[in-house]
C-alpha cells in the first residue's frame, strides 16, 4: 500500500505498474476441473415463453458458444469441454442479473469447429455471434453499431491499464504486438473506421507501434489512463458531465481484446485464457494466465494462498476494482488483476463526518467540490449534488477515498448516487 | 455464492469463509483525523512549553485545566446528545490547548472552564461536531470572554505581578493608548524570541513560525491561509505606517505581537470555517490579515486578530464559491 510521506504537503503520486521487455511471460494455469461462466441475462426459467436451450448433463466444447435464449444476444463462450452441471441465477454489483453456467470439465479436449470456417473473410457479424466473451472484453458500441445514436468514429486502444498494479494490457502491447496488428487490421476492416489510436507508456512506444495504430503517450501517474483523461489530455475533447465517450463517438478497447480478436482469427479458434495480475498479500505480483471460468479458489491453491475469515479478495485494482465474498467466484473475460488482502492489513472506512480538510480538492482530477458534495450525498439529496457540485463530472478514480482523512467511503456515495439517479430517470420514462 | 445446485456444492457454501467485502478503492492513505490533531498539538508545544516555563506553575495551571475540562465537556455532551464518543480524535484535547495559549496565565479556573464550555459545546458541537463548526470554537470562546471579563483578558491588568527583565507592558495595547513613541523600546528579535507580555502560548513568534512551518510541511494546514494572512497583515500595516509614521506601528512590530503569528498558524487555518479552494483561501486570509490591523488601528479593541478570524469564518462559505470548473461542467 503507499503511504503518505512524512512531508505531506506533496500530494502522493501513484505511478502505473512499469513493465520492461524482459518481463516474464505470464504464468499458465493448468486446465481447471470445473469453470463457472457468467452469462449476461437473468435466470429465470419459468417467466420467460420460450425454453432454456441449456440444460444440465448438456455435453460442450471448449469454445463452443452457449446462449440461454434463441432469439438473445448474450451468450458465453465455453472455454473447457465437459458438461454442464448447473445453470443458476447469480446477482452481481448494483443488482445486475446474470446466470452462472457451471461446467464439469471432461478428460479430453475437444475444439468446437463453428467458428474456425468463418475465420476467412472477417466480418463484424462473425465477430458479435462469437468472439463477444473474448479475453479483454469486446465493447458492446463496436459490435452493435446501428444502436448508436453518434456513431463511433475513433478507436482507442488501451495499452496503459486502468488501475495501479495492473499490466495486463501493457504485457499484450509488449509481448503480442503481432496480434495487436492482426486485430487492429481486422478492427479497420470490419468496422470501417480508420481513426485508431493505442495508448502506450513511454517506455513501450516502439513496441505500441507495431501495431499499425497511431501512438499517443500516457502520464505514467495515476489517473492519467482513465477514458475521461484520455479523452481531455490525448484527444484534446472533454466529455461533457453525464455523457460518455461513446457519446461523443470514441469507443475505448483494451488491447489484450484486440491481441485475441487477431489470435483468434489466426488461430482458428477462440481465445480462453485470460491473464492478469495476482497480487498477493505481501504486495507481490505475478502475472498469470488461467481459462475464463476458472475459480478462484484454484489459483490460491496453485499459487499457495490461504484466504482467512475476514481478509479481501479484489477483482480488478485497488482503486477501482470490485471485492467479492466467495471463492468460487471465477475469473471472468475482463478481471485484469485479483488481489488478495489480509485482515489485519486492511484499510477500512468509517462513519466520521467530513473534517473539510481539503485533501481531496487538491486531488481531484476532475476539480469536483468533493467536499460539499459528500454533505449532500450522506443525507440522499442526489438531485442537488448533480445541479451544485458536479456530481456528474466524476470520473471515479477513486483518489478521494484513498486520501480522505475522514476516511469517508466517497467514491462508493458517489457510485450509488449515481445508481439512484438512474433508477429514477428510467422509472420516470417508462411512466410518461 | 449459489453458483451450483448440486448438494456437495450447497454444503459447501455454509462453510464458506466469510470474506471482508467492500467498495473501491481499496488502499488508503494512511491519515486519520487523530493523526491531524496530535500533529497540530504536536507543533503548538514549542510555543506552549515556553509559555509555561516563562510563567511558571500559573500556566501548567491552565493549560491542564483546559484541555482536561475541554475534553470532558466534549464526553458530557457526547453522553447527553447520545452520540458515538468523539473524544479520541484528539479534536477537544486542541482545542482546548489552543484556548490555553490565548489566554493569560493568571486566568481563573472558572473563566477556563466557561472558555472550554464555550468552545467545546457552543462552538462547536452545538453544530453537529467536529467539521460541522461555521466559526473557529477556539474563537468564539475567546470572544465571548472577551465580552463577558474584558479585565481578566487584560493582559497589563492581570500580569502586573509578573517581573522580568524586559518591559512587561502589553505591546498592542501601549500602541492603542500611548502611540508609536511607546512602543520604541520593543525590539523585533526580543519580541520573536517571546520578550513580551501576552497569552501563554501566544508570546513566543520563533515557537509559532516553527510549528506552522512544521504543519505546513505535514500538510495539516492550508498554507495559502497562513501565507495571506500573515501578507494581508504586512501589507496593511505597511500602507498605515507609510501614510503616518508618527500614528501607526510599522509590519513588523504588528507581525510579532499579540495573536498575530498564532492567529496565521493555528487559528485562522482550523479546517471546518476555512475555505478549501486556492483563490478563495487567498481571499479570505488576506481579508482576515488586513481586518485585523484594521481593528487594531482604527477599532475599539487593542488586539484585532479574534474578531477579524470570526469575521471572515463568516464570509468563509461565500467566497469559497469561488472555484475551478470541473471536468465537463456545462453551464
Amino acid at each position: 500500500m503507499i503511504k503518505r510521506s512524512f512531508i505531506g504537503l506533496i500530494k502522493p503520486r501513484m505511478m502505473y505498474q512499469p513493465i520492461e521487455l524482459t518481463s516474464p511471460e505470464a504464468e499458465k494455469m493448468p486446465a481447471p476441473k470445473q469453470v463457472t461462466l457468467l452469462l449476461n441475462e437473468s435466470y429465470d426459467p419459468f417467466s420467460r415463453k420460450q425454453s432454456v436451450q441449456l440444460k444440465k448433463d448438456d455435453p460442450v466444447k471448449t469454445g463452443q458458444k452457449l446462449a440461454l435464449y434463441e432469439d438473445s444476444d448474450a451468450y458465453v463462450i465455453s472455454s473447457v469441454t465437459g458438461t454442464i452441471s448447473a445453470l443458476s441465477a447469480f446477482i452481481g454489483d448494483f443488482g445486475r442479473s446474470y446466470t452462472a453456467i457451471s461446467i464439469d470439465a471432461g478428460e479430453n479436449e475437444e475444439i468446437d469447429e463453428q467458428f474456425s470456417g468463418l475465420v476467412k473473410d472477417p466480418t463484424l457479424e462473425t465477430i458479435k455471434n462469437f468472439l463477444a466473451f473474448i479475453p479483454g472484453n469486446l465493447p458492446k458500441v463496436l459490435l452493435s453499431p446501428d444502436q448508436l445514436s453518434t456513431p463511433i468514429e475513433t478507436i482507442v486502444i488501451c495499452g496503459v491499464d486502468r488501475d495501479l498494479l495492473v499490466t495486463a494490457n501493457q504485457h499484450t502491447v509488449a509481448k503480442e504486438s503481432k496480434a495487436v496488428k492482426r486485430g487492429v487490421q481486422i478492427l479497420k476492416k470490419v468496422t470501417g473506421i480508420e481513426n485508431i489510436i493505442i495508448t502506450s507508456p513511454e517506455n513501450l512506444m516502439q513496441d505500441a507501434g507495431l501495431s499499425g495504430a497511431e501512438v499517443r503517450v500516457v502520464n505514467s501517474v495515476y489517473p492519467a489512463s482513465l477514458p475521461q483523461l484520455i479523452m481531455r489530455d490525448l484527444l484534446g475533447r472533454v466529455v461533457p458531465a453525464g455523457k460518455s465517450c461513446e457519446d461523443l463517438g470514441v469507443a475505448f478497447i483494451s488491447a489484450e481484446a484486440v491481441a485475441s480478436l487477431g489470435k483468434a482469427f489466426n488461430e482458428g479458434r477462440i481465445p480462453v485464457y485470460k491473464r492478469f495480475n495476482l497480487v498477493k498479500k505481501d504486495g507481490a505480483s505475478a502475472l498469470v494466465s488461467a481459462r475464463i471460468g476458472t475459480p478462484i479458489r484454484d489459483i490460491f491453491t496453485a499459487f499457495d494462498i490461504s484466504a482467512g475469515e475476514k481478509d479481501r479478495i479484489i477483482f480488478g485494482g485497488p482503486m477501482t476494482g470490485k471485492a467479492i465474498y466467495s471463492e468460487d467466484h471465477p475469473i471472468q473475460p475482463d478481471t485484469d488483476a485479483v488481489m488478495i488482502q489480509d485482515h489485519k492489513s486492511l484499510a477500512l472506512v468509517s462513519d466520521y463526518p467530513c473534517i473539510n480538510c481539503s485533501e481531496c480538492i487538491s486531488i481531484c482530477p476532475a476539480k469536483i467540490p468533493v467536499n460539499m458534495l459528500v454533505r449532500f450525498l450522506e443525507v440522499g439529496k442526489y438531485q442537488e449534488a448533480v445541479d451544485e457540485y458536479d456530481l456528474y463530472s466524476c470520473i471515479e478514480c477513486g483518489l478521494c477515498s484513498f486520501v480522505c482523512v475522514s476516511r469517508i467511503p466517497i467514491l462508493q456515495y458517489i457510485k450509488l448516487a449515481k445508481y439512484e439517479l438512474g433508477r429514477i430517470s428510467r422509472a420516470e420514462e417508462t411512466n410518461v | 455464492m449459489n453458483l451450483a445446485g448440486s448438494a456437495e456444492r450447497r454444503k459447501r457454501m455454509f462453510e464458506q469463509k466469510k470474506f471482508t467485502v467492500s467498495h473501491a478503492p481499496f488502499w488508503h492513505v494512511g491519515s486519520s483525523v487523530s493523526a491531524r490533531s496530535y500533529n497540530i498539538i504536536f507543533a503548538a508545544l514549542p510555543a506552549a512549553l515556553f509559555g509555561v516555563f516563562t510563567y511558571g506553575m500559573h500556566a501548567v495551571a491552565v493549560v491542564a485545566l483546559s484541555v482536561s475540562s475541554a475534553v470532558t465537556w466534549e464526553l458530557a455532551f457526547n453522553k447527553i446528545a447520545k452520540r458515538p464518543f468523539s473524544i479520541g480524535d484528539g479534536n477537544a484535547a486542541m482545542i482546548g490547548l489552543l484556548l490555553a495559549m490565548l489566554l493569560p496565565a493568571t486566568s481563573p479556573w472558572w473563566l477556563v472552564i466557561t472558555g472550554t464550555f464555550v468552545a467545546v459545546v457552543i462552538g462547536k458541537q452545538i453544530y453537529g461536531g467536529i467539521g460541522a463548526n461555521p466559526f473557529n470554537p477556539v474563537l468564539v470562546s475567546l470572544a465571548i470572554l472577551t465580552l463577558s471579563w474584558k479585565n481578566f483578558l487584560d493582559f497589563n491588568e492581570v500580569l502586573v505581578n509578573y517581573d522580568f527583565s524586559y518591559p512587561m507592558a502589553y505591546p498592542l495595547a501601549s500602541l492603542k493608548h500611548f502611540g508609536v513613541f511607546a512602543i520604541s523600546n520593543f525590539k523585533p528579535a526580543a519580541l520573536l524570541m517571546g520578550q513580551q507580555s501576552g497569552g501563554i502560548g501566544a508570546i513566543f513568534g520563533l515557537g509559532l513560525i516553527l510549528g506552522g512551518i512544521y504543519l505546513i510541511i505535514r500538510g495539516c494546514i492550508r498554507w495559502e491561509i497562513s501565507i495571506s494572512f500573515l501578507a494581508g497583515v504586512w501589507v496593511t500595516a505597511l500602507l498605515f505606517n507609510m501614510a503616518d509614521p508618527a500614528h501607526y506601528a510599522g509590519p513588523v512590530f504588528h507581525l510579532l505581537t499579540g495573536y498575530t503569528l498564532i492567529g496565521a498558524f493555528f487559528l485562522a487555518t482550523e479546517d471546518s470555517s476555512s475555505p478549501v479552494n486556492f483563490i478563495p483561501m487567498l481571499i479570505y486570509g488576506a481579508g482576515a490579515g488586513m481586518l485585523t490591523v484594521l481593528i487594531r488601528n482604527i477599532g475599539a479593541f487593542a488586539d484585532g486578530v479574534v474578531f477579524a478570524i470570526l469575521i471572515a469564518n463568516l464570509v468563509n462559505p461565500l467566497v469559497d464559491k469561488i472555484r475551478p470548473k470541473a471536468l465537463g461542467k456545462v453551464v
